[in-house]
């Protein structure tokens, strides 16, 4: 004989990967670490985001960098070329970047001289939304190819970001992209969520970004003058 | 494709708790997934399969609540359910000023398990 019960759970399913990303922010907290996770398709920008801020920053603030890829460095060496200290993490075909992945390459930076964090995610717009790192800000850049109905069609990486970064501004007229209607579709979902209108390629509203990001930083971590 | 290791933490949030409960094995499992998620259902349930052979949840059932997401309009004040891809206008009196708010829980409600009966 058997007998059946329910058992309430009520457990978040990602807890486990919540908890390595509270340790996470715990080890960056200890360094004076603030770090950012970028997410974005493949292709809108996000190399290029992390090299276009690098190029504005004072030069107090100094910069590292995790990232992710299912498999190649490429954009690791192209980090590493700007003189930047990054560490690769290679997914292994997996669609996104997760805590332990991040625990796990934090020890091979050299955080007591990184000011600022970078964590660049596998391009995607869907799976890296899920799995909190432990960073600080997360941060979607949307690129105007990609067309201005990114928000609506995968709202969840929008929902969950603190700002959002619109990359080849240079290109609105030529893709007719509606701007308009982008901002709205953050708004809808996300109304706090400021909308930085820039191109990595002509450093167009670069400035204006460095300067939010910053100040998001110094909210946490306020620089020591040298 | 995350649902793979989505499943690997789900997994072990049943086991979790059906070890806790002493139980011998799961029969079914409640779950809310949230429609701003972008998880899967049938995706899940594949993993499941998988994953879950030779433990205490081998061949239990995914019972899947969907927590809709809320779309209210700021001007007329209709609300209504969403899901992506998001409506630019408000159904009712075409407005683009629209708030969508929740639809991104994702967890495990309830088990149900078997116990032996002594």
């Amino acid at each position: 004989m058997t007998r059946t019960r329910e058992i309430p759970v009520v457990q978040a399913i990602l807890s486990a990967n919540e908890q390595v990303a509270e340790e996470n922010r715990r080890t960056l907290a200890r360094h004076q670490v603030f770090a950012v996770n970028v997410m974005a398709s493949p292709g809108a920008g996000k190399t290029s985001l992390i090299l276009a801020t690098a190029r504005h920053l004072p030069a107090n603030v100094r910069l590292g960098v995790v990232e992710g890829d299912v498999a190649s460095r490429i954009d690791a060496e192209t980090i590493a070329a700007a003189g930047i200290p990054v560490v690769q993490v290679n997914t292994g075909g997996a669609c996104h970047l997760d805590a332990p992945m991040i625990r796990s390459a934090l020890t091979h930076l050299p955080l007591e001289t990184v000011d600022l964090l970078f964590v660049e995610n596998v391009g995607n717009l869907i799976c890296p939304a899920e799995f909190a790192l432990g960073t600080h800000l997360n941060v979607v850049v949307a690129s105007v190819p990609e067309g201005h109905d990114k928000p609506y069609k995968y709202p969840g990486v929008f929902t969950r970001s603190h700002a959002v970064v619109l990359n080849k501004a240079d290109m609105i007229d030529v893709f007719a992209f509606d701007l308009d209607a982008f901002r709205r579709g953050v708004a809808m979902v996300n109304p706090h969520a400021p909308v930085f209108v820039l191109s990595c390629k002509t450093d167009m509203g670069v400035p204006e970004w460095v300067r939010w990001l910053l100040a998001q930083k110094e909210a946490v971590h306020p620089s020591t003058t040298p | 494709m995350h649902e793979l290791s989505v499943t690997q933490a789900l997994l072990k949030t049943v086991l979790d708790a059906a070890h806790q409960a002493g139980a011998r094995r799961v029969r079914t499992v409640h779950v809310v997934v949230g429609a701003l998620t972008g998880i899967v259902d049938d995706s899940v349930q594949f993993y499941f399969d998988l994953l879950s052979q030779g433990t205490l949840a081998e061949d239990a059932r995914l019972c899947f609540q969907r927590e809709p997401a809320r779309g209210s309009c700021q001007r007329c004040g209709h609300t209504f359910a969403v899901t992506p891809p998001l409506t630019p206008m408000c159904p009712a009196c075409g407005s683009s000023q629209l708030q969508v708010t929740g639809g991104t829980s994702f967890y495990v409600r309830s088990i149900e398990v078997e116990d032996d009966e002594d």
